[in-house]
């Protein structure tokens, strides 16, 4: 087991007094709280950051810690307790105070020094103590067909259950779910009972789901409504027409206006995302130039340059 | 190893919960939910904490401001604050991506 700095973690010196490891703790949790930071490891920051000063704000602990540090236990990459010396079982975390359950998980190294942290035991004589599960969030990556059709996912998640003696023990559980169509970015989706479990027969904690839609090629989403650009001819522009256009729901007919331009946005109305209401397709005409290269065609463009009287920057004034 | 399958429930608003169930869900006090109401870190339909209904974005404000009351020693006038700026920046954030997407199609090369 690696052994953690935890003066290192909080960027502090191992003679820092109590006001500065607090105020370490204070700029570090604000900088990775998980529900402010866009780090990508925010959430294992941020846990770090909690471990540590949980340690270091007790003196006690402190100075179990500082020992442990002092006679030799961190040897190199591998913590190696005295033998003489004994984890403290069935530690209780948190002040407490409002029954406030905190069933954040900590490293096997805070374990093997304080304790199976996970979980608690209830306080002797205290009996039928009940505590709602926590509530467990994850993510889950949705195309945009998925979203558009539904789905099905299953995950496996790290839980904890609770042996007879309220001892909380890691767990896996494999949950098969499915995603219901028409799904939008960013949207939750609750599953009751699913988080973690609840303690002295409270019920369990509740699994949020949160929907990342992942880029599709072709398709720019916002909400519910989607975006295609659609390459057209110079011609089919001017002369207008029908065409063939891509759908979530499978290639539909659309008519071009005549003399579309470039950037003009068509919509397919209610061929978005379904829902209530259900969101639309809209479709911008981006016109492609073909390259000519024979001189036939060049001549023919030459006609159509002194037939057409058309100048394209009469009003910009360029 | 557990196995189990789950029902799946959209958090919209179609089925808002009650000051008394929100309290019992999120073992609360109700005192500190109407004083969350007060300061206008939770926005409930209905006038007085009898018929208030709160939808699926309260749920998981609550659950937002709490970890923040807890983890950042924020109060709660802190909290309505930073909560609705997260809200924004989030909303910035989905736009510009939004319209960069957008420009990116008009733009590509085929």
């Amino acid at each position: 087991m690696k052994p953690v700095d935890y003066y290192d973690v909080m960027g502090v010196a191992e003679d820092a007094p109590a006001e500065q490891i607090k105020k370490a703790y204070r700029r570090l949790a604000r900088q990775y709280h998980p529900d402010v930071s866009q780090e990508d490891d925010a959430e294992e920051k941020f846990k770090q950051v909690g471990e540590a000063y949980e340690v270091l704000k007790d003196p006690e602990k402190r100075e179990e810690y500082d020992n442990l540090r002092k006679y030799g236990a961190f040897n190199g990459d591998q913590f190696n307790p005295p033998p003489d010396w004994e984890a403290q079982g069935g530690f209780r975390r948190g002040s407490g105070g409002e029954g406030e359950f905190d069933a954040r998980q900590f490293s096997d190294f805070f374990d093997a020094i304080y304790g199976r942290s996970a979980g608690f035991r209830s306080e002797p004589g205290s009996g039928g103590f009940a505590v709602r599960g926590e509530d467990v969030h994850a993510g889950v990556s949705v195309t945009l067909a998925e979203a558009y059709a539904g789905t099905t996912r299953t995950f496996s998640l790290e839980m904890h259950r609770y042996d007879e003696s309220g001892r909380a023990i890691p767990d896996v559980k494999t949950l098969k779910t499915s995603i219901p169509a028409g799904v939008v970015n960013g949207q939750k989706i609750r599953l009751r009972g699913q988080g973690q479990p609840g303690f002295g027969g409270a019920e369990n904690g509740d699994l949020f789901l949160e929907i990342n839609l992942v880029e599709d090629k072709r398709f720019v989403v916002d909400g519910r409504d989607i975006t295609l650009a659609l390459p057209i001819s110079p011609w089919e522009a001017i002369l207008g027409g029908g065409v063939e256009v891509p759908t979530l729901g499978g290639n539909v007919k659309l008519t071009i206006p005549e003399n579309a331009s470039a950037g003009q946005k068509l919509r397919l109305k209610g061929k978005g995302l379904p829902g209530d209401p259900a969101g639309d397709q809209y479709v911008v005409l981006k016109i492609v130039v073909p390259r000519i290269e024979s001189d036939e065609d060049r001549k023919l463009v030459e006609q159509m340059r002194d037939q057409i009287a058309f100048d394209p920057r009469a009003e910009s004034g360029a | 190893m557990q196995t189990a399958t789950g029902q799946t429930e959209p958090l919209d608003d179609s089925a808002p919960c009650s000051l008394r169930e929100l309290c019992v869900t999120f073992v609360i006090e109700e005192s500190v939910v109407i004083e969350m109401v007060d300061i206008g870190v939770l926005i409930p339909l209905g006038d007085d904490p009898h018929s208030w209904k709160f939808g699926a974005g309260a749920l998981l404000r609550l659950q937002r401001a709490r970890r923040l009351q807890r983890d950042l020693e924020i109060n709660l006038a802190g909290v309505a604050v930073a909560l609705d700026l997260l809200d924004e920046l989030e909303g910035a954030r989905q736009r510009v991506k939004t319209l960069e997407q957008h420009l990116a199609l008009l733009t590509a090369k085929d």
